[in-house]
């Protein structure tokens, strides 16, 4: 009788221990975002203007130059920072000032950024400074657009298709 | 605070524990066996995902369709082995919370221990990025979120400068090769996990790292019926044109994700670093607990390996003789790996209450628990003993609190281990009339403090292990008891019982050949 009780008891405490797991592992439910919410993702990368333009050297400057290294003209790499916003239905999203990466400053400028909107029409205003030498901004995107739900919207930039990609 | 802390959670253990006591036996309870069963689930998640990988595709269509494959077509057998692996990872996590919960409160953490208790910690860490890293694999709803969330998470460590969440902005952006990496960390970091968990068992001596045969049994019994009546899915495929909205997590798991939702990478980064740290550093902070190691005393150690077989933290080797004493090996003591438990001391055959001619100083000894003190304070206390059910009771700090029994016939005599008592001594008290009986106490059966005191306690007893009880000692005069340290009225009956049974006994009467011996004038030796 005892041995029943036992062996029943068992049975009860494995059973506790795979309805917890048995539920844990699913349940509830998490809402990353609601289903009548849109994520426009803002993301970036980009090598700025080179900060300084290359420059021959003058014949005394070359001179100094070891003889296996002498060259004609030099080029700092360092490039600008890159000031991107963006601006939806009017409202400053973000705004910032990247600073290129690598050691000497001469890589790219990154970003990401998830932004949860509600469905339906926005106004879009993207724009990017890669020049520290010109005032404002040199590109510049605008778009009215109309978010399904749960659609992801990217804003990517590239200069080689003149500068943002809206998709 | 934190001893504070400590006690409570401790009570709570031991009333939780209490009722799988009755249901599994002290022997069997599967609190006591946490580490162990963390590793069989490890196995479990091991062998289950070997077939897995021999149907994973490593490609972005291939991913999502090869599991879909095991999961619906091959139900019977892919399917159970995809739960299997699912469900034992989810146990591995509860049993690791538990294990380690536990060695806290239960106070094995600190002092010599810490070892164990600061390589748990990385443990942690390689359970979560194995887990994490597998639900990614799968490729659904659940795998997308896992991907945005994990990038932007690492994102935040100033390390790289590109983010790794652009490998994940839309379908586009995602190659092959990213799958190929995934399944290989899934082996990887798992592979790591085992030479930690290798790792964080190396200072005990014979780690238990299977649980005892019925939990195995019970435990994968369970995990195949939770397989069977809930078999694991996969969720929606994932698509990165389209934002995960609500899923299913793994709350085991992912908890860290929607933390991390309602604040921050950044915070989410601190909580996790302030956490680990703080746990790594926990046997350092006070109350430190520092009792001196064992010393060997070479004249009287003739190197017979007790000691060092029966040490439970390896603190003991055998060394060349250094002394000249016709033995070959002798003990040495390894202070920074010894937590002073005096097993060893009750291992020595020279520790021997009956010597009369030289000192009672064995081959080993605990400085602040010398034998020739025990001897004297067994001799005095049973002094005020009258009667024939005169009990010495014997017990140490994990378990009933000795300092409070007080009844009529009893005294009581406190070790740092039971199994710090050598077995001459209860020949010495039973043999030389100090007592009718010995009563030993401690922890719960299956869950010594100093992991083996019990098992070789009773092995000593039994004429199992060496040293033994001398067979002239009435095994029914000596009674041992396992009930922790809440078992305190149990005890109480346990010992008025025992006192009936000496009554009935009657007073102790040798053996004839040893009354002759006795006669004859042989020296006595243990
Ligand atoms: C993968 C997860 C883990 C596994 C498989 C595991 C397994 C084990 C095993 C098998 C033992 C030996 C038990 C014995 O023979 O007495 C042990 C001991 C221990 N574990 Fe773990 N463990 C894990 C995680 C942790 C964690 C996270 C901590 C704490 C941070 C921890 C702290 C300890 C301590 C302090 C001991 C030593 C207990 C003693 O000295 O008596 N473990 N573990
Ligand atoms: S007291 Fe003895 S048995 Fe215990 S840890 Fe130290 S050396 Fe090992
Ligand atoms: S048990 Fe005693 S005699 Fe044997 S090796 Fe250890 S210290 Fe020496």
């Amino acid at each position: 009788m005892i041995q029943l009780l036992r062996y029943t008891s068992q049975l009860l405490l494995y059973g506790a221990f795979i309805v917890t797991i048995g539920y844990a592992s699913t349940a509830p439910t998490h809402t990353h975002i609601g289903d009548n919410k849109a994520v426009i993702k803002l993301t970036l990368k980009h090598a700025g203007q080179r900060l300084e333009a290359c420059r021959q050297l003058s014949e005394e400057e070359q001179a100094r130059l070891a003889p296996n290294m002498r060259v004609k003209e030099v080029c700092p790499r360092e490039r600008s920072p890159v000031k991107l916003e963006l601006l939806i239905d009017g409202e400053l999203m973000y705004s910032a000032t990247l600073t290129p990466g690598g050691l000497s400053r001469d890589g790219n400028s990154n970003t990401y950024q998830r932004f949860v909107v509600p469905a339906g029409k926005h106004a879009l205003l993207a724009r990017l400074n890669d020049d520290v030498h010109v005032k404002g901004f040199n590109y510049e995107k605008e778009q009215d657009i109309t978010l399904s739900p749960l659609q992801i919207f990217v804003i990517d930039f590239r200069t080689d298709s003149d500068g943002f990609i809206f998709n | 605070m934190l001893n504070w802390l400590r006690l409570s959670g401790r009570y709570l253990f031991e009333h939780l524990e209490a009722v799988f006591n009755v249901s599994f036996g002290d022997r069997y309870n599967p609190f006591y066996y946490l580490g162990s069963l963390a590793f069989f689930f490890f196995w479990i998640v091991a062998v289950s995902g070997l077939y897995l990988y021999a149907f994973f595709e490593t490609s972005m269509l291939g991913a999502y369709s090869s599991i879909e494959y095991l999961t619906v077509d091959q139900w019977y057998l892919g399917g159970v082995f995809r739960s299997l692996h699912r469900y034992a990872s989810d146990a591995m996590v509860i049993t690791m919370g538990l294990h380690m919960l536990r060695e806290l409160v239960m106070d094995r953490y600190r002092g010599v221990r810490w070892f164990s208790w600061f390589t748990g910690i990385p443990l942690i860490w390689l359970v979560y990025a194995s887990g994490i890293g597998g639900y990614w694999l799968v490729w659904d709803q659940m795998a997308q979120y896992i991907a945005v969330m994990t990038s932007e998470w690492l994102d935040w460590l100033p390390i790289i400068n590109e983010p790794m969440a652009r490998n994940f902005i839309n379908q586009a952006s995602l190659s092959d090769r990213f799958f190929s990496l995934l399944a290989f960390l899934h082996i990887g970091i798992p592979l790591m996990l085992l030479l930690v968990m290798w790792i964080h068992i190396q200072r005990l001596s014979n780690p238990r790292t299977n649980p005892p045969r019925v939990l195995m049994v019970g435990s994968i019994l369970a995990m195949l019926v939770l397989s069977l009546i809930k078999p694991a899915v996969s969720q929606a495929p994932a698509n990165l044109d389209l934002s995960v909205s609500t899923i299913d997590i793994d709350w085991f798991y992912l908890f860290v994700y929607p933390l991390m939702e309602k604040t921050s990478a950044g915070t989410l980064w601190i909580l996790a670093s302030a956490i680990s740290l703080f746990l790594a550093l926990l046997p350092w902070m006070p109350p430190l607990l520092r009792k001196p190691a064992v010393v060997v005393n070479l004249d009287n150690c003739n190197g017979c390996e007790r000691c060092y077989e029966d040490c439970p933290y390896s603190a003991i080797t055998m060394e060349p003789r250094s002394d000249g004493l016709d033995f070959e090996k002798q003990a040495m003591v390894q202070d920074s790996m010894c937590i002073s438990c005096g097993l060893c001391v009750g291992a020595c055959p020279t520790a021997t209450p009956f010597r009369r001619k030289t000192d009672l100083i064995p081959g080993i000894e605990l400085p602040d628990h010398p034998l020739k003190a025990l001897r004297e304070a067994i001799i005095e206390q049973t002094a005020t003993l009258e009667g024939d059910q005169r009990v010495l009771l014997m017990g140490c700090d994990y378990g009933v609190n000795l300092d409070k029994v007080a009844l009529p016939g009893v005294v009581a005599i406190k070790l740092p281990c039971v199994a710090a008592l050598p077995p001459s001594f209860l020949d010495f008290v039973i043999s030389r009339k100090h007592a009718d009986g010995v009563l030993l106490t401690g922890c719960h059966a299956g869950d010594c403090h100093e992991r083996f005191g019990i098992e070789w306690l009773e092995q000593r007893l039994a004429g199992k292990r060496d040293p033994m009880l001398r067979k002239r000692v009435p095994r029914e005069r000596i009674v041992t008891f396992w009930a922790g340290e809440e078992g305190g009225r149990k005890l109480l009956a346990e010992v008025s019982r025992f006192q009936q049974d000496l009554a009935v006994l009657g007073p102790y009467t040798p053996p004839q050949s040893d009354v002759r011996r006795r006669a004859s004038g042989t020296e006595e030796s243990a």
